[in-house]
């Protein structure tokens, strides 16, 4: 699987420029749903950057998990936490986000200039291709086993953790007392009479 | 196609991360901008499984491990976030005094 060079460049072209744009597109944009889209354009271009790696299997595995679990994920938590508030300004904050854009763009120089300085020594070993699923399958239950259990079971304390967390408490003496028909999960929205 | 624009990219994606991540006032946004670092992470894990290990590819295998993580850090971020904002009634950054002394 091997494309030809010119179509290589072109297409890490495109996609890098898709990738970063969309990257500053969720840093600076204000409205945060849009931020929530563009963040799937990123996942999106990376898993094409994958493809051109020689990676199907990860690119698959990217766009699965990232742009269906991850982003939708994040989705709903902006639906749930769906405050239209304008954040109070803070005083002087122009120079906070100056400090940070001159130290961001400080450490991208200084890792472009390690990248560029630094002798790779690159193989020449052939490369996997498709076959580095069989490989990628093999690490996991050779030498890769004990991580691999360890991810499992920190999945599983993931998920239980994130339900503990979120879930709301809800107390029983409270609705015996005055029993009203309503849902005790939201009681918020129904007093202000729903602000979207 | 040369090992270093791949890790250039993920240089400056890591930029823009950190940059959401320090300025964002937003707490969801601050999630968007770890997952972009993880993501730059990711890229620079492959790059190097691609150019300099390419018959073991020991990059992608933590390449797999790392989204694994990042998934369950979504998960519980969000988890935290949303008890935050019950019991603050918000999302600003700025108005989060808690772990402070």
């Amino acid at each position: 699987m091997n494309l030809a060079d010119g179509v290589q460049i072109v297409s890490f072209a495109l996609l890098a420029a898709m990738m970063l744009g969309t990257a500053l597109g969720v840093v600076l944009l204000d409205n945060i749903v849009y931020s929530a889209f563009l963040l799937a354009g990123v996942f999106i271009s990376i898993s094409g950057l994958y493809i051109l790696l020689n990676a199907g299997f990860v690119a698959a595995a990217q766009i699965l998990i990232y742009v269906g679990a991850v982003n939708v994920l994040i989705l709903f938590g902006i639906m749930l936490v769906n405050k239209r508030q304008d954040f109070v300004p803070v005083e002087k904050a122009w120079i906070g986000k100056a400090a940070t854009a001159l130290v961001c763009l400080g450490l991208f120089g200084l890792l472009g200039t390690m990248v560029v300085a630094t002798p790779w020594t690159l193989s020449s070993a052939p490369i996997a291709g498709d076959d580095a699923l069989v490989v990628i399958g093999k690490h996991f239950f050779s030498d890769f086993l004990l991580p691999f259990e360890l991810v499992s079971v920190l999945l599983l304390m993931a998920l239980i953790g994130a339900i503990v967390i979120a879930r709301r408490e809800y107390l029983p003496e409270e609705a015996d007392q005055n029993p009203q028909l309503t849902v005790p999960e939201r009681p918020r929205e129904l007093t202000t009479g729903g602000n979207r | 196609m040369e090992l270093q624009y791949f890790l250039l990219l993920a240089a400056a994606l890591f930029c823009i991360g950190i940059y959401g991540l320090v300025t964002s006032r937003n707490a969801i946004r601050v999630l968007m901008s770890i997952e972009l670092l993880l993501n730059s992470v990711n890229l620079n894990l492959m790059a190097f499984s691609n150019f300099l290990d390419p018959a073991q590819v020991k990059g992608q295998v933590f390449t797999v491990f790392v989204i694994t993580i990042a998934a369950a850090e979504a998960a519980v971020g969000l988890a935290i976030v949303l008890s935050i904002y019950r019991n603050r009634d918000t999302v600003d950054m700025e108005q989060f005094n808690l772990l402070k002394w």
